[in-house]
């Protein structure tokens, strides 16, 4: 357990540094990601360790936004403000983007699908 | 009753009980708490609508009050469970790592349904924000709302927004999202994994994520990876989109 906390915080560290480097462009956490998914495929650490703490973290996401979800009241009249914009905008265009993403997605997947079915058949 | 050392006794007794509410253990202890009992009722009740996140925030923000606890309290005491959300992000690598499989058979897939994701989300803030009479203010601060936060901030800000408004408008979509996504995909019928939690990590980050991961192993794992493809695609295009229309 402690062995799979220090991989994930070094990696957090690394993924900082490199963010540091690009001037904050990328956040650390998800170059952190990305370090440790190459890291996991070059074999470089055993997943084993990696595991439990991954676990752990990954299937309680939503604990952790709870701070962040409180922190909303104390943005609450500038949200009043402009409630109209941000409720129209956010609705819509947050439901646009699941549409357009996960349809896409799909028929990439099923038009891919048929396409090498049909090279088999020939 | 009118007795002033026993005013005092009382006062003093406050703030001791002050000092014992107020203090990090208290507070990490009623976070866990209340998250667990709303996680009980949700699975009790198997309700959408009861989300832990959508039962947590008020439920906690009635505690706050009814205790007077002040929220820059609240926000010092449950630091460390704010700061677990970066190792929750890396540790989404090991997640992603478990799909390898399905990454590299659809790698171009992936890509080109998040680029195209990220381009709508822009040009449809803009679009709808414009016409709805936002300022540039306002439409730069919305840009970047289905992107994490830490992007979503620096983006809103390089556009010439506010980027602590820019954070909350993010979690707010996040949650939006994440409990509403799951209903409309089924109403779809999307069936496909990859495009579930593709789809949920786009539009709502990390809070799509968490709901992404009740779906499944895979669903989850792919919305991480939505996640960083997303904020990269927007930190990109923002700019590019902002110079085109102007």
């Amino acid at each position: 357990m402690l062995q799979g906390i220090f991989i994930i915080m070094a990696f957090y560290f690394l993924g900082e540094c490199c963010s540091w480097l690009l001037n904050g462009f990328v956040p650390g956490s998800v170059l952190g990601m990305l370090l440790l998914f190459i890291a996991l495929l070059c074999r470089w650490i055993k997943p084993g360790l990696v595991k439990p703490v991954a676990d752990f973290l990954g299937n309680n996401m939503a604990f952790f936004f709870l701070p962040a979800g409180v922190g909303i009241i104390t943005s609450l009249d500038i949200l009043s403000k402009y409630w109209d914009v941000v409720l129209v905008v956010g609705i819509v265009t947050t439901l646009l983007v699941l549409i357009v993403v996960a349809s896409l997605q799909q028929w990439q997947e099923e038009h891919g699908r048929s396409r090498s079915k049909g090279k088999n058949i020939n | 009753m009118g007795d002033p050392a026993q005013k005092e006794r009382i006062l003093i007794d406050n703030t001791k009980m002050q000092t014992i509410l107020f203090s990090e253990v208290f507070i990490i202890t009623l976070v866990c708490g209340v998250y667990l009992c709303t996680v009980w009722l949700y699975r009790k009740t198997k309700l959408a609508l009861l989300h832990p996140l959508l039962v947590s925030i008020p439920v906690l923000i009635g505690v706050m009050q009814m205790l007077d606890l002040p929220y820059d309290t609240f926000r010092e005491g449950s630091r460390i469970i704010n700061f677990l959300l970066g190792p929750a992000v890396v540790a989404l690598g090991y997640k992603l790592w478990e799909q390898a499989e399905y990454l590299k058979r659809h790698a171009v897939s992936i890509l080109t349904s998040v680029f195209v994701g990220s381009v709508v989300g822009i040009v449809s803030v803009i679009c709808i924000a414009r016409w709805m009479g936002a300022d540039h203010v306002l439409i730069a601060t919305l840009e970047p709302k289905s992107v994490t936060t830490p992007i979503a901030m620096d983006v809103a800000e390089k556009a010439g927004g506010i980027p602590a408004i820019a954070a909350v408008i993010v979690i707010v979509v996040g949650i939006f999202g994440g409990i509403v996504g799951p209903f409309v995909l089924n109403k779809l019928n999307i069936d496909s994994k990859i495009a579930r939690g593709l789809s949920l990590g786009a539009c709502a980050h990390g809070l799509g994520t968490a709901r992404a991961m009740e779906l499944g192993a895979l669903e989850g794992a792919i919305s991480g990876l939505a996640i960083g493809l997303m904020g990269l695609m927007t930190a990109i295009l923002v700019p590019i989109i902002e110079w085109i229309i102007s």
